[in-house]
C-alpha cells in the first residue's frame, strides 16, 4: 500500500530540506530549545492539560469544585444505568467471598492472591478475561533488583519524575514490593528476558538512575498478562471468571460497607446482583474518552467506568485532571493509528518537520512541551498534512537516521517499527513517518492509600484506575509494576479483611439514589447515563440514518 | 484550489471519516456488501459501515488476539487470515469474523510440573494426533512458525517450543483449522510456563534481594524519605548518581553505597 501519490508529493519537500539539515545535525547546529517561559506559554495555549477551554468543575460528589476536561466532568456527574428505587436487591444471584470488577493484569493478580489466601473470586469482566491495556505495554517492567540498586533509588526516581506531586505511601509500596512482583513472576513461569546464567536484562529509561527495566521481549505486558491469565484458569475451582459482563453498579449494605455489584450481560441484557464481602476495583483508564478529539494508545475498553462506579459510593479520585500525551502516535497508515513511535527515534536524530518539510521546534522537548508544539503546528498555524482518512500529522524524518549513523542504522535501532510499517509498504528508513500526540495514559484515578484501602469499607482499588501512584508524570515500565505491586496488595487486603469477619447487611442503592438527588439539586441538566462501557464510533452519517428523531420508542428490537 | 467557507473535516478518536475526493470500495461482510473508505483497516471499515463491536474488537493494535479474521477474494478460492484491527480492506473482499473458538484447555498446577515433556504429552495427547499439514503456520496471523513448535514439543524440546511460539496471542486461528483437532496456543502457553520455571535459570540477585526486602532492610529508609520535606526530596533526587550505560550488567556500584 505505501504513501498514496499525494502524500508521496509532499514527502519531496522533505527530502529537498534534508541535505541542509542534516549538514546542520553533523555541525551539532540545532533548533533552539524554548526558554522556560516558551515551554510554558505554548503548554498553556495548546497541550490539552493546561487549555481552560474545554474544562468545567464539577458540581457533585466527593471532588465538587475540582475541575476535569468536559468528558471527565461529564461521567463524574453522570447517572446511573438503573433506576436504583426500582431494583430488587431481595434477589441475589451470587454470593462469593471477593468479587474482582476487570480482569487485567491488576484484577487477575489480586484474584490469584485472594484465592492463595482461601477466598472464592469472581471476576467479572467487560469483554474477554485479560483485555485490558496491560496486554498493550511494551517495553517493560521497572523493579530494583541489581545490586547497585535499591528500593530507595526507586522511590526517588518515580517521585522525581512524577515532579514530587506523588503519593509518598504509594510510591514506597511500588518501590519495595517491585522485586518480589518479579520474583512472582519468575515463579509463575513468566519469559523474562535474561542472560545465561539467569539474571534479568535491565535497562535504563526516562528518569531512572539505575537499570531497572526488566522486560519480555517487546511485548512485556502481553506475556504477563498470559501468565497471570493461564494461573487463574488452573484454579477454575476458587476462581469463576465472567466475560462480557461488566459491574455498572457497586452495592452498599445498611451498615455503608462495599458489598457486591449489578453485572450487565451485554450478550443478553439481563442484570446480575452478586452480593460479596470484599470487592477489588480494577477496572482500567480513560483513553477511549479520546479526550480533545485525541487518538489513543488505549484498549477498546478504556472508558474511565470503575472511577464513575466508586464516585458514586463516595469514593473520590486524585490527578484526574492529568493525562499524559505521547507526542509521537502514529497518524498513518490508518492501521497503526494512535500507536506509539518511540522516543528514541528523535533521539537518534530524526526531526520533526511541518507540511513544507521545515523544523519548528526542538525535537526532544520534554513529553507535554513537545506534544504542545506539535498541536500548535497543525492545528494553529495549518502546516499539518492530511491523510487519506482525514487525520492530520506531521513528518519525523526517519530516513535522516541512515545519512547521520550509517546505512542499515534504523532497521537495526528500531526492528519492531521497521517491520510494523514495511507490513503497510512504507521503508521508514527511505520514507519519513506521519505523527502526532496520542493519548497515552490516566496519570490519576481513585483514592487509596498504600495498602489499596478506599474510604469505602470493603472496597480495595488496583491498576490505572488508582491516582497518586505516578503523580502527575509516570515514567516508563511503572504502570506494570503499579498492576503488579497494587493487584497482588488488594488482592490479600481483601483477604485479610475478609479473615476479620465481615458479615453483609441487607444491600441498598441508597448512595445512588442520593448521587441522582444531589445531581437534580445542582441543577445539572439531562445527565449522562454511565458507565458508558464502550465508544461509540458510528459516523455522523450512519447516526442521522438510524432516524433519532423519528424513530418510536420502544420499536421492537431496537 | 477552490475556496471554502467550513472548517476541514479531521478525523477525531477512532473514528473514520470519508475524506473528501477519497474512494470507497465494496466489501463483503459476512456475505452483505457495505461501500467503505479504502486504506480502512477491516476493523474500521465494519464500523464505517455502521457495525458496533461487542465481540471481535480489543486492543486494536495487533496484541490481544481478539479479532481473527478469515477472508477471500472474489473469483479465488484462496482463504487468508489476519487481524480486522492490522489488516487493509480490499475490494471486493469476503469476510467473516471468528472471535472465538473452542478449544480445549487441559488444567494443572505449576508446581507440580517439571522440564521434562511427558507431562505435557499427558496433558495433550492430541499433540500426536498432528499430520504436519501445516494450515496452522499458514493461518497464524503473527507468521509464529507453529508447526515448527508442535512438532518441537513432540520431540520433547521444550525450549525450542517455547521460544517459537513467544509471538503468539492466543487469537485461535491455528487451532481453527487444525485437522488433528490440536489446541496449539494453549499447549504453547504450557510448554513456556514449564521454561520459565524449570528450564531457564532462575535469578539468584533477585534472590538476595526478595530476602532483603522480607527482613524489613529498606522498610526505614522507605519511611524516612517518605517524611522529607520536598526540598530535600528534591535536593536528594538532583545528587542521585546515575549507572553509565555501558558497562557490564551487576559490575558497576555507586559511590554513595549506604541505601543499597
Amino acid at each position: 500500500m505505501g504513501y498514496t501519490p499525494e502524500l508521496k508529493e509532499l514527502i519531496k519537500k522533505v527530502e529537498a530540506t534534508r541535505p541542509e539539515r542534516v549538514a546542520k545535525a553533523r555541525r551539532e547546529e540545532h533548533y533552539p530549545a524554548l526558554s522556560m517561559d516558551g515551554r510554558r506559554e505554548v503548554l498553556s495555549k495548546f497541550h490539552p492539560d493546561y487549555q481552560e477551554d474545554a474544562k468545567r468543575e464539577v458540581k457533585v460528589g466527593p471532588n465538587k469544585g475540582d475541575v476535569f476536561q468536559e468528558g471527565v466532568t461529564a461521567l463524574l456527574e453522570s447517572r446511573s444505568v438503573v433506576r436504583p428505587d426500582k431494583v430488587d436487591l431481595g434477589k441475589v444471584d451470587m454470593e462469593t467471598d471477593v468479587l474482582v470488577i476487570g480482569g487485567g493484569g491488576a484484577g487477575t493478580s489480586a484474584a490469584i492472591m485472594a484465592a492463595d489466601a482461601g477466598c472464592k473470586v469472581i471476576i467479572a469482566n467487560k469483554l474477554r478475561h485479560g483485555d485490558s491495556n496491560t496486554i498493550m505495554a511494551e517495553g517493560g517492567i521497572q523493579a530494583a533488583t541489581q545490586e547497585c540498586d535499591s528500593p530507595y533509588y526507586h522511590f526517588l526516581d518515580t517521585i522525581g519524575g512524577g515532579h514530587f506531586s506523588n503519593q509518598r505511601d504509594l510510591v514506597a509500596a511500588l518501590a519495595k514490593d517491585a522485586p518480589l512482583s518479579i520474583a512472582w513472576l519468575e515463579k509463575l513461569g513468566m519469559m523474562f528476558n535474561k542472560y545465561e546464567d539467569g539474571r534479568t536484562v535491565v535497562r535504563h529509561c526516562g528518569g531512572s538512575s539505575r537499570k531497572r527495566l526488566q522486560s519480555a521481549g517487546d511485548m512485556t505486558g502481553a506475556e504477563i498478562m498470559r501468565v497471570v491469565r493461564d494461573e487463574a484458569r488452573n484454579r477454575a475451582e476458587m476462581i469463576s471468571v465472567i466475560e462480557f459482563n461488566p459491574a455498572v453498579e457497586l452495592l452498599l449494605d445498611s451498615e455503608g460497607k462495599c458489598a457486591g455489584a449489578i453485572l450487565f450481560n451485554m450478550e443478553t441484557h439481563e442484570f446480575t446482583i452478586v452480593k460479596a464481602k470484599a470487592v477489588v476495583m480494577s477496572t482500567g483508564g480513560f483513553g477511549r474518552l479520546h479526550i480533545k478529539g485525541f487518538a489513543t494508545t488505549n484498549h477498546y475498553g478504556a472508558t474511565m467506568d470503575g472511577v464513575v462506579m466508586a464516585y458514586r459510593a463516595g469514593v473520590g479520585n486524585k490527578s484526574l485532571h492529568s493525562t499524559q500525551y505521547h507526542p509521537t502516535g502514529v497518524s498513518y497508515p490508518e492501521q497503526n493509528v494512535g500507536l506509539l513511535i518511540t522516543e528514541k527515534v528523535r533521539g537518534l536524530g530524526a526531526h520533526v518537520l511541518n507540511s513544507d518539510g521545515e523544523q519548528f521546534c526542538f525535537p526532544l522537548e520534554p513529553r507535554d512541551v513537545e506534544s504542545a508544539e506539535l498541536i500548535q503546528e497543525a492545528m494553529a498555524k495549518g502546516k499539518g498534512i492530511m491523510t487519506p482518512t482525514g487525520r492530520v500529522g506531521l513528518w519525523l524524518d526517519s530516513p535522516m537516521i541512515e545519512e547521520l549513523h550509517g546505512a542499515g542504522t534504523v532497521k537495526k535501532e528500531l526492528p519492531a517499527k521497521f517491520i510494523q510499517f514495511e507490513r503497510h509498504g512504507i521503508d521508514i528508513s527511505k520514507e519519513p513517518m506521519l505523527v502526532y500526540p496520542t493519548l497515552h495514559y490516566q496519570n490519576g484515578g481513585i483514592n487509596v492509600d498504600g495498602d489499596t484501602n478506599t474510604v469505602l469499607p470493603g472496597l480495595f482499588g488496583a491498576g490505572e484506575v488508582i491516582g497518586g501512584v505516578h503523580g502527575e508524570n509516570r515514567l516508563m515500565g511503572n504502570s506494570l509494576q503499579d498492576i503488579i505491586t497494587f493487584g497482588r496488595r488488594a488482592g490479600i487486603n481483601a483477604a485479610e479483611y475478609i479473615k476479620g469477619g465481615v458479615e453483609i447487611k441487607e444491600l441498598s442503592l441508597d448512595h445512588v439514589i442520593k448521587f441522582e438527588q444531589d445531581l437534580q439539586e445542582a441543577g445539572i441538566e439531562k445527565p449522562k447515563v454511565a458507565p458508558i462501557l464502550l465508544p461509540d464510533y458510528s459516523t455522523d452519517e450512519v447516526a442521522e440514518r438510524r432516524w433519532p428523531e423519528a424513530l418510536t420508542e420502544g420499536t421492537p428490537g431496537l | 484550489m477552490c475556496e471554502t467557507t467550513s472548517t476541514p473535516k479531521f478525523a477525531t478518536g477512532d473514528r473514520a471519516i470519508l475524506p473528501e475526493g477519497a474512494s470507497t470500495i465494496p466489501i463483503y461482510v459476512m456475505g452483505k456488501m457495505y461501500e467503505v473508505p479504502e486504506t480502512l483497516t477491516i476493523m474500521k471499515a465494519m464500523e464505517f459501515a455502521g457495525f458496533r463491536f461487542l465481540r471481535g474488537a480489543g486492543c486494536r493494535g495487533g496484541i490481544c488476539g481478539a479479532c481473527p479474521t478469515v477472508f477471500r477474494k472474489a473469483g479465488d478460492y484462496k482463504l487468508h487470515y489476519g487481524l480486522a484491527c492490522q489488516t487493509v480492506v480490499e475490494p471486493n473482499m469476503y469476510l467473516a469474523q471468528i472471535p472465538f473458538f473452542p478449544a480445549n484447555r487441559a488444567s494443572y498446577d505449576i508446581e507440580e510440573m517439571s522440564g521434562l515433556a511427558d507431562a505435557i504429552h499427558a496433558l495433550y495427547p492430541e499433540l500426536f494426533r498432528c499430520v504436519s499439514c501445516n494450515l496452522c503456520t499458514k493461518a497464524c496471523p503473527m507468521d509464529v512458525d507453529v508447526l515448527g513448535y508442535i512438532s518441537a514439543l513432540k520431540q520433547g524440546n521444550i525450549e525450542k517450543a517455547a521460544r517459537l511460539s513467544f509471538d503468539c496471542i492466543q487469537c485461535g486461528l491455528c487451532a481453527s483449522r487444525c485437522m488433528g483437532e490440536i489446541p496449539q496456543y494453549h499447549i504453547a502457553q504450557l510448554a513456556r510456563r514449564v521454561f520459565a520455571r524449570y528450564i531457564q535459570p532462575q535469578a539468584e540477585h533477585l534472590k538476595s534481594r526478595v530476602t532483603e526486602i522480607e527482613a524489613g532492610k529498606y522498610d526505614q529508609m522507605l519511611d524516612e524519605m517518605s517524611g522529607m520535606s520536598k526540598d530535600d526530596l528534591e535536593k536528594t533526587y538532583v545528587d542521585r548518581e546515575r549507572e553509565p550505560d555501558m558497562v557490564e550488567p551487576g559490575s558497576w556500584m555507586p559511590q554513595d553505597r549506604q541505601y543499597l
